[in-house]
């Protein structure tokens, strides 16, 4: 069954398409790679999905359930996080309340609970800190809770905003570059907790320029360009399909 | 000093404040205690503008309105129907939030200077609203005369003694409620707000419901504030909820440490005790504070005691910038 389903969108900036009629879908279970030049809308379309922009036209569906029109953290809700390709971390606050802040979508307490601390309040409190820690662990953070967010080194910052968003539980997980920046050792690191995450049921949607950690990890392929959808495929028929070699190198001119 | 203060456990630091609090009264004359009395109703004013400038990070320069709207509401019921001063403070809080609901809903959504702006002109609004005696409510800028005393199991409270005793036991009730706050989820995605409201809605946060949240809170506690000061004062005019006030309020947060409980006692000490104590020299106060807002600025932006968090977020910067190492030389 399809996880999400994603038809015909496309938004306009001004007079610049930036997403055009892209239309594709990711099975439940799946590691869905999203590649493309810069520019080429990747971005916009995570955007486009999470609600941060509303489509001019199109739709998006999570399990038959449409998501044009909700706001970004009703669509966290039902069940899509993401990371942003500069991160956006809490900076001041500790990578463990960083990562509590996953569960607060899946939690109650209100007002009350808090001041009169009822014992329901203070089993949730126990539920939150036990989730970032599994989600922290996972991503080998534990040891570090308790530093500032900004503190740590920028790989680290990577996992922290992969494992606060995997704190909110959710059925789809939208990766913006989540290897930006990383050095050798710790793109390996990520491929191995982003395979440790679809092993846990969650289904992965990322956008990736680095070309060995998107074949090497992804089911399936979508190529856009120009805000377009022009191949799909497994990595490799995404690798061999001349129009992808031709969006990335250029096309050859004939010799005259 | 950081250092030797640290030394000492926090629990020492609660019983010196506790047996101070309670001592105090009884070694001083009325007006001292009724100095404290006015540092206990501008606590209160700090702690419930903190939630929203200090927590949620939404910039409110328009707080007198609330504690005119609780004031007020305490003033004009007890006046015309006579409901005791304690009944009413639930009602005042009521009325606060509720006023804080209908203005903050529609201008939630813009940022920083722009929502300062926008709560400065709620603020002037209440005030000359007051001024100009709706529906002959507000008695203009005579304000409301002949405002009851509290009365508790048959005492009526009367004596600055008394009231001292009301004031801070609402005082630590209210430090109590916020401190809760802060670290239940509710007060944890305040501070997830005030850092990244975009990051913080992607992880499910409703960004908008919890800004309100903190506004109607701050407010109903402002309310309280409000009702009490009436009661304390037996006359209220709009004279007494200007625009000054609200800047008060707002240096109160700023200076005693941005989210920081004991940072606002701090700041309200520094705000209205030692302009108190100065008295004598009441000709230069506003120099004066403008040099300790420029020297507070310059050299502790971060405010006198600040929370835990913004501490360690100023330490680890200087840690980071090149003028540490300087630090060796010494």
């Amino acid at each position: 069954m399809n996880l999400l389903e994603v038809h015909e969108l496309t938004k306009n900036f001004g007079g610049l398409a930036a997403v055009k009629d892209l239309t594709f879908q990711i099975a439940s279970g799946e590691i869905v790679g999203m590649i493309g030049p810069n520019g080429a809308g990747k971005t916009t379309a995570f955007n486009l999905i999470t609600g941060i922009y509303p489509p001019d036209r199109g739709g998006v569906r999570l399990e038959e359930r449409p998501l044009v029109g909700l706001k970004p953290h009703q669509i966290a809700v039902l069940g899509i996080a993401r990371t942003f390709q500069t991160i956006r971390l809490f900076q001041n606050m500790t990578v463990m309340e960083n990562v509590m802040s996953g569960q607060h979508c899946r939690t109650h307490q209100g007002v009350l609970g808090a001041l009169l601390r009822t014992p329901k309040q203070r089993r949730e409190e126990e539920t939150i800190c036990e989730e970032a820690e599994r989600c922290l662990r996972l991503a080998d953070l534990w040891l570090v809770r308790d530093e500032l967010a900004k503190n740590l080194s920028y790989g680290a910052q990577r996992k922290l905003e992969i494992a606060r968003a995997l704190a909110t539980k959710p059925k789809l997980l939208m990766l913006d570059e989540p290897a930006g920046g990383l050095n050798e050792k710790e793109s390996a690191e990520l491929m191995d907790l982003i395979k440790q995450i679809r092993q846990s049921g969650v289904t992965i949607l990322l956008i990736e320029h680095d070309m060995s950690v998107v074949m090497n990890v992804s089911d399936r392929i979508v190529v856009l360009d120009n805000g377009e959808k022009i191949a799909e495929g497994t990595p490799r028929e995404v690798q061999t399909n001349q129009r992808v070699i031709e969006a990335y190198l250029g096309r050859e001119e004939d010799d005259f | 000093m950081d250092r030797y203060l640290k030394a000492i456990p926090p629990r020492a630091w609660y019983v010196a404040a506790g047996l101070l609090l309670v001592v105090y009264p009884f070694l001083t004359n009325d007006y001292w205690i009724d100095v404290a009395n006015f540092f206990g109703i501008y606590a209160m004013l700090g702690l419930s503008l903190n939630i929203i400038v200090g927590y949620a990070g939404l910039f409110n320069l328009g707080h007198a309105a609330f504690y005119a709207v609780g004031a007020y509401t305490t003033a004009i019921i007890n006046t015309t129907f006579h409901v005791p001063i304690l009944w009413l403070v639930p009602l005042s809080a009521l009325t606060a939030a509720g006023f804080a609901y209908l203005i903050a809903r529609p201008i939630l959504h813009l940022r920083g200077d722009y929502l300062c702006i926008v709560t400065i002109g709620f603020g002037e609004i209440v005030r000359i609203t007051l001024v100009n005696n709706p529906l002959g409510l507000t008695g203009g800028p005579n304000g409301v005369l002949g405002i009851g005393r509290p009365s508790l199991f048959g005492l009526i409270i009367k004596q600055p003694l008394h009231f001292y005793f009301l004031i801070w036991a609402f005082v630590l009730l209210i430090v109590l409620g916020t401190k809760r706050l802060e670290e239940s989820r509710i007060g944890r995605a305040w501070n997830y707000i005030r850092e990244d409201a975009l990051a913080a809605a992607a992880m499910g946060i409703d960004v908008a419901r919890m800004k309100l949240l903190a506004f109607v809170i701050g407010a109903a506690l402002a309310g309280v504030a409000g009702n009490i000061y009436a009661s304390k004062m037996a006359v209220i005019s709009p004279d007494s909820f200007t625009f000054w006030e609200s800047v008060v309020m707002f240096s109160i947060v700023v200076l005693g440490g941005v989210g920081s409980i004991p940072g606002i006692l701090v700041g309200t000490f520094g705000m209205f005790v030692l302009p108190e104590l100065f008295r004598g020299f009441s000709s230069a106060r506003m120099l004066v504070f403008g040099a300790a807002m420029i020297a507070m600025m310059i050299f502790r932006p971060q405010g006198l005691l600040p929370s835990q968090r913004w501490r360690r977020a100023m330490v680890d910067e200087t840690v980071g910038l090149p003028a540490a190492g300087l630090s060796k030389t010494s």
